[in-house]
Order: C-alpha cells, then sequence, then structure tokens
C-alpha cells in the first residue's frame, strides 16, 4: 500500500528552474508514466522522488509522511536505470542478493527471495551466470529483480528499456506490464516514448520545460488533449494544426481552415460552444483518422487534391490540399490512387479539437 | 535525370562477399528504396553506383553506358549521408555555393545566385542563408545537406540513411518532404534504409536487400501483400506478419504447435499445397480479429495503445500472435479472447525454403 503525493515541488540548477509547482498525486498500485522530450524534468521528478535530488520547495509524501529530508536508502524505494549498474564480479543470483545482505534477512530466506523474484522474471536458469554472459535484455531483468527483491513501496523507472533494440524493447515493454499486473505495485516510470507510455500507462503525465502538461489515462491524452503540445506529442502521425475561421452558414457551421474556398461543414452548435473564440485566434487540430475521405461527393464533403500517398502497409497516409494548407487523411491502403486525385473530405465533428491560437489551450470543445 | 542500371554485381572485400549477383534497374524519376538490415549491402551498392567502389564482376549503366571507367566526379552523382558533412563556420548560403565554386569551370555568379535560392525555397531554408551552420537544428542541418546536392542539379540522387539520426518527429516531417522534393524535381533517387517505414511511405519501388542479393523488387503495395518469403514477410509491416508453422489438412490449416485450426479459401488451397505438407502461414496483424463466436481460444499477452488502434499479442499456448484491433476494444492482460483470421488475406511459405507458394512457381 504506497500512495505518493507531490506538493508545489519547485527545483533549480543553479539560475535555472527546471520543476516549476508540480503537483500530482499517485494512488496505490498505480502505474504513473512521466512522458516528455529530453530536458523537460521527467528524471528530475523521478530522482527527487527517489531521495536522489534534493528539492528547492514543496513536499514529497509517501504514504501521507513527508520524506524529503529523508535519505535515499530511508525512503524504501527501488529505481531501475537504463544502464544496467550490475556488479560484473558477482553472478546473477549475488547481484539480486545485493540488497538483501544488507538487512539482517537469514540466507534461507535470501535464497527464497531470490528464487521468487528469478521465477517471475523467468531468468532461474541464468542465477549461476555472470552478468557479461548475459543479453542486454536479460541484463534488466536482473536490474529489475534487484530492485523487486526488497519488495520495496514504489519503483521508479528511468527509460528502463531505452537502450535495447526494438524487438527486445517490445518484449521487456510487456513483461514489465505484466509483472505490473501480476505483482502490483506503485510504479512511476519515466520515458520520451509515446508508445510506450500509452501501453504502460493507469495514468500519463506529459511535462514540457518543468510543467505539467496534462495528467490523464491513455484514452483521455490521445482523445482529449489540454493544449497544443500535447495534441502533437502524442499520435502518429502527428496531429493537423491549422489557423481556422469560422462562420455561420444556413443552419451550419463552416469551419475555413488555409484560406480556402470552402470550409468544412460543422453542426451549428459549434458557434456557441467556442464562446467567443469564433472570431479570431482559433487553431483547429484533427488527427489523421478523424479526416473522412471519400472518391465521390457527399453532403458535407468538400472537394480537394490529393498530394502525396504514404502507403504505410495496412493503411495509407495521404495527404490532402486545403487552400495553402496540407491535412493529411489516413484512408484504407490504396484507397487514393495517386497525387493529383480529385477525392472529397469532411473534417469528423467528434474528432476535432479547437485551441486559443494565443494559449494554445484546449477549449474543451466536445461535438 | 538517369536510369540506373546494375548488371549481374559482385562485390568481395578480401574473403568477404558483400554482394552476391545483384541486378538493379532504376527507372529515370524513380524514387528507389534500397531496403535491408546493417551489413546487407546496401552502403556498397550505393558506393558502386557514386564510383568509390569498382565491382568484382559485372556492370554499372548510367543512362545505357558502361560506367566502369568513369570516375566519381564524371558520373555526375551526388550523395547525401547520414552525417551531415557541413563546413561549421560558413554560412548556410556559403555551404550551398560550395559545390558550385571549384576552381576550373565556376559558375557565374547570377547562376550561382539563382540555383541557391532556388533549393533554399525548394527545402524552405531561406531564412537560415545568413546563418551559420552549427546553429542549426539537425533537421536544418540535414535539409542544408540535400541542399548541397540539389544545386549542383546531379544525374542521380543517391542518399544513404539521411533520416537515420533524426528524432521520430522529425523523420515523419522529412520523409513528405524527400518524396515531394523528388516529385518537384523529377529526379532519379536512390534511398538506402534499414527501415521499413521509410522504404514503404517513400519508395516508388523497394528492393530488399538480404546478404548481398535482392530477395524482392516491387511496389510497396507488392511488397507488403505479396512478400516473396518469410524474410520479406516479418522485415516489412510494423507489427511484422504473423507466420505459424502448420500444415494443410483438408482445405483447413492445422497449426502445428497447439494444433488449433482456421479455415482457408479457393485461394490459398489453389496454390498447389498437398495435404500434410509443413508449411508457414502468414497473416497480416489487421487481418486477424476477436469475435465471440470465432474458432479459437487465446489470452491476451499484451496490449500495445496506439491511440487510433491497440496491438494486441494473442498467446494460443507458446505461440505468440498479433492482432490489430480497434481503440476501443476493450481488453484487459490475460482476459481469454476469441479469435479468426480473414482466410483470403493468407500467405502459404514452404517451411523449408520460406518461398510463398506464389511466387515458386
Amino acid at each position: 500500500m504506497t500512495q505518493i503525493e507531490l506538493r508545489g515541488i519547485e527545483k533549480f540548477f543553479g539560475a535555472v528552474q527546471v520543476i516549476h509547482n508540480l503537483n500530482l498525486a499517485i494512488a496505490d498500485n498505480e502505474f504513473i508514466v512521466l512522458l516528455g522530450q529530453s530536458g523537460c524534468g521527467k528524471t528530475t521528478t523521478l530522482r527527487a522522488i527517489a531521495g536522489l535530488e534534493t528539492i528547492d520547495q514543496g513536499d514529497i509524501l509517501i504514504d501521507g509522511k513527508a520524506v524529503q529530508h529523508l535519505k535515499a536508502a530511508d525512503r524504501d524505494i527501488a529505481m531501475v536505470f537504463q544502464s544496467f549498474s550490475l556488479y560484473p564480479h558477482m553472478t546473477v543470483f549475488e547481484n539480486i542478493a545485493f540488497p538483501l545482505r544488507a538487512t539482517r534477512m537469514g540466507s534461507g530466506e535470501v535464497d527464497k527471495s531470490v528464487r521468487e523474484v528469478a521465477r517471475v522474471l523467468r531468468i532461474t536458469d541464468l542465477l549461476d551466470k555472470k552478468p557479461s554472459a548475459l543479453s542486454g535484455g536479460d541484463m534488466q531483468r536482473v536490474a529489475i529483480g534487484r530492485a523487486l527483491v526488497r519488495r520495496p513501496k514504489a519503483m521508479l523507472m528511468d527509460e528502463p528499456i531505452g537502450a535495447l533494440d526494438a524487438k527486445l524493447r517490445e518484449e521487456m515493454r510487456a513483461e514489465i506490464k505484466r509483472l505490473h499486473v501480476k505483482q502490483g505495485s506503485t510504479t512511476i516510470y519515466v520515458t520520451h516514448d509515446q508508445i510506450e507510455a500509452m501501453s504502460l500507462a493507469d495514468r500519463i503525465v506529459i511535462m514540457h520545460e518543468g510543467f505539467i502538461q496534462q495528467v490523464g489515462t491513455p484514452d483521455e491524452v490521445y482523445s482529449h488533449p489540454a493544449n497544443l503540445f500535447v495534441a502533437q506529442f502524442v499520435g502518429s502521425p502527428v496531429m493537423n494544426i491549422a489557423e481556422a475561421s469560422v462562420a455561420d452558414q444556413a443552419g451550419a457551421t463552416s469551419v475555413t481552415v488555409g484560406g480556402a474556398s470552402t470550409g468544412f461543414e460543422f453542426p451549428h452548435e459549434l458557434l456557441s460552444k467556442l464562446n467567443g473564440h469564433a472570431g479570431g485566434g482559433l487553431t483547429l487540430g484533427v488527427r489523421p483518422e478523424g479526416v473522412l475521405v471519400r472518391r465521390d461527393a457527399a453532403p458535407g464533403y468538400m472537394p480537394v487534391e490529393a498530394h502525396i500517398i504514404e502507403p504505410l502497409g495496412s493503411f495509407d497516409v495521404v495527404d490532402l490540399k486545403v487552400g495553402s494548407k496540407v491535412l493529411r487523411a489516413r484512408t484504407k491502403a490504396g484507397y487514393v490512387s495517386g497525387p493529383g486525385e480529385k477525392v472529397h473530405a469532411r473534417i469528423d465533428p467528434e474528432q476535432a479539437h479547437f485551441f486559443d491560437t494565443a494559449s494554445g489551450k484546449s477549449l474543451g470543445v466536445r461535438l | 535525370m538517369a536510369h540506373i542500371e546494375l548488371r549481374n554485381i559482385t562485390k568481395k572485400f578480401g574473403s568477404h562477399t558483400a554482394l552476391t549477383g545483384l541486378n538493379l534497374d532504376i527507372a529515370d524519376g524513380e524514387f528507389f528504396v534500397l531496403l535491408g538490415e546493417t551489413g546487407a549491402g546496401k552502403t556498397t551498392t550505393l558506393r558502386l553506383i557514386a564510383g568509390l567502389e569498382k565491382p568484382t564482376e559485372g556492370q554499372v549503366f548510367i543512362d545505357g553506358v558502361d560506367v566502369a571507367n568513369w570516375g566519381a566526379a564524371e558520373r555526375d552523382v551526388a550523395l547525401v549521408l547520414q552525417q551531415y558533412s557541413l563546413y561549421p563556420r560558413y554560412t548556410v548560403r556559403q555551404n550551398l555555393e560550395f559545390p558550385l565554386k571549384p576552381k576550373i569551370r565556376r559558375l557565374p555568379d547570377a547562376e550561382i545566385k539563382d540555383r541557391v535560392d532556388r533549393a533554399a525555397r525548394t527545402l524552405r531554408i531561406e531564412h537560415l542563408l545568413d546563418r551559420k551552420t552549427d546553429r542549426l537544428s539537425g533537421g536544418e542541418m540535414q535539409r542544408v545537406s540535400i541542399g548541397r546536392a540539389i544545386v549542383r542539379k546531379p544525374r542521380v540522387f543517391l542518399m544513404d540513411e539521411p533520416l537515420s539520426a533524426l528524432d521520430a518527429k522529425l523523420r515523419e516531417a522529412l520523409r513528405t518532404e524527400l518524396k515531394n522534393l523528388q516529385m518537384q524535381l523529377g529526379a532519379t533517387f536512390l534511398f538506402v534504409t534499414h527501415d521499413q517505414i521509410e522504404a514503404m511511405s517513400m519508395g516508388d519501388k523497394v528492393g530488399v536487400l538480404n546478404h548481398g542479393r535482392i530477395v524482392q523488387t516491387g511496389t510497396p503495395h507488392e511488397i507488403y501483400n505479396n512478400p516473396r518469403d518469410t524474410y520479406v514477410a516479418s522485415f516489412v509491416g510494423s507489427p511484422p506478419m504473423n507466420l505459424i508453422d502448420g500444415r494443410l489438412v483438408n482445405d483447413r490449416a492445422v497449426m502445428a504447435p497447439m494444433n488449433f485450426e482456421l479455415p482457408l479459401t479457393g485461394g490459398a488451397k489453389a496454390s498447389g499445397a498437398a495435404d500434410g505438407r509443413p508449411l508457414v502461414f502468414g497473416i497480416r496483424p489487421e487481418d486477424v480479429y476477436l469475435e465471440s463466436g470465432a474458432p479459437v481460444e487465446a489470452r491476451v499477452h499484451d496490449v500495445e495503445n496506439h491511440g487510433v488502434e491497440k496491438i494486441l499479442t494473442l498467446r494460443v499456448g507458446d505461440t505468440m500472435l498479433r492482432a490489430t484491433v480497434p481503440a476501443r476494444t476493450d481488453v484487459a492482460i490475460e482476459q481469454p479472447v476469441r479469435f479468426a483470421w480473414n482466410p483470403d488475406k493468407v500467405v502459404l511459405f514452404d517451411k523449408g525454403s520460406g518461398v510463398s507458394l506464389r511466387h515458386a512457381g
């Protein structure tokens, strides 16, 4: 049972503020992913929780108790890094047993704990080997084993699979998730990889320049991004963004991008939901799957010209020229035959996002 | 503008054979992608065309002329590499002008300015022209490198993993830009990469290279839907095609490990495979679907969330297979599910050779 709470955390490196008033409550057993580019403050936040970094302001609470003044060793938290940091002269068994040797645990119990962890991680047959004989994935399994063996209050992981090749990374990601489902422990995981975040997290914390941008389930951050940064950071191919103007048109609302001669048709209630933003400074966001494409004309669809087509196997990404802008649409493979083809497109109102251009904040319009 | 042909090229480095009996035909104005893993021979092929290596056997033709005796300069090709190799103390403009200012046969100043401005406009780096190159981001530097190739108006652009050092978002953007550029210039591009997404998304044609041999050449669509062998099937596509050992029994696919059965349709049966013959059944993840009454039970081993869709790893005994399902599919790890496949989309491979039965005949 471990809850972690961060209250008003501020952190400076010299004159540079790297964390700004960070607040976050993590529930028992929750898998939290801190997601962001390098330099966004995610690793510093993690290290502050672990006690490897001091904070300049705020409280770190573990199960309601402030721990910011405690040493790392007294916080009962385990950390796994990208570099494996195993002892090369010790066997896998001794590496995993190491954290228990410092305690007063009997050797029978140490043996039992190590073997239990090894069984869970499926490395029982490696226990007598030295780290140098292991693959990258196995080394990281051992490092995780060493963290798990103490049954810590929480597991903190800093890009633990970032150094592995793509295939192994997928395998290890699945294992980390499965381990969490099976064992259950409060976990905070740092990565810059949005697929990793989306696949592992109960909730994702997206950070940028020391500020939390959004906290939400994978579905929330994907379907309802709080601002333009989140909108463009999560999802591939990236969300289309375009400045838009809105006009009232015979019972419907028309949304024009790129100075095109016609606009996309939206339900009439959009105008009232935009709440004064219809006048200007409005940015439309729509993911490629929210741009619907047909070969034939249909009500609500406007004629556009296809440009570059990227076949990606099971689907294509088609560039559509809309005025001076390009909107990328996701279609079935081979649906649009080639550049120059005239097709018809509309924007699915349910998948459209509206942002204030100046602040980048989502206006929270849901249609 | 050029048509490139490689005929029966073999290249040895000492006792190591880098390329074996390589044949390639790159049409004028084509965007051709050579796709292969590290060490497959991609860069060697590129260097042979550029004239930086000589083939041990075989011939290189540019516009129908055997260029064996042409030096690198005479071949008039432009190389763009993963490392940018710009002059750090020069401005972007000076870097772009550099290839146009050789000691001999220097172009008139007006012509140089015109070419540099036009390249800058094409690559959208006009605003950077007066900046020193050490002040540029990776993506900007790579644009300048490409600009240096463009200004020369070479016959052929040879690109060796030019996007590999860039981050994912930038790669995604530059993919389209490069394709756009090639269409605008109408130039012949030979693009080398280990990234199958780059190959699929940019290539008019893709050549898959494995251990110094071309395994398959075709449009992205052909390579994806009709892979010649299990190597191509598992290399192209993300996630890759599911490959499951089994045999044909009474016109059904019976999988070896767990004896689960799935139906086949006329197309697969007509491939001429006899009952009982050991095969590998190939099915793309998007052609595997969950359905309550479906023939096979599996457990959900992993869920990869892409937002727009989820990629499930399903486990049947020790056999794992991938299924791409809509984002709204609500599944939990270890949940039992039932699945089927689209029998029209199954590809049959010979177990021994790995060659697709469609290609074997």
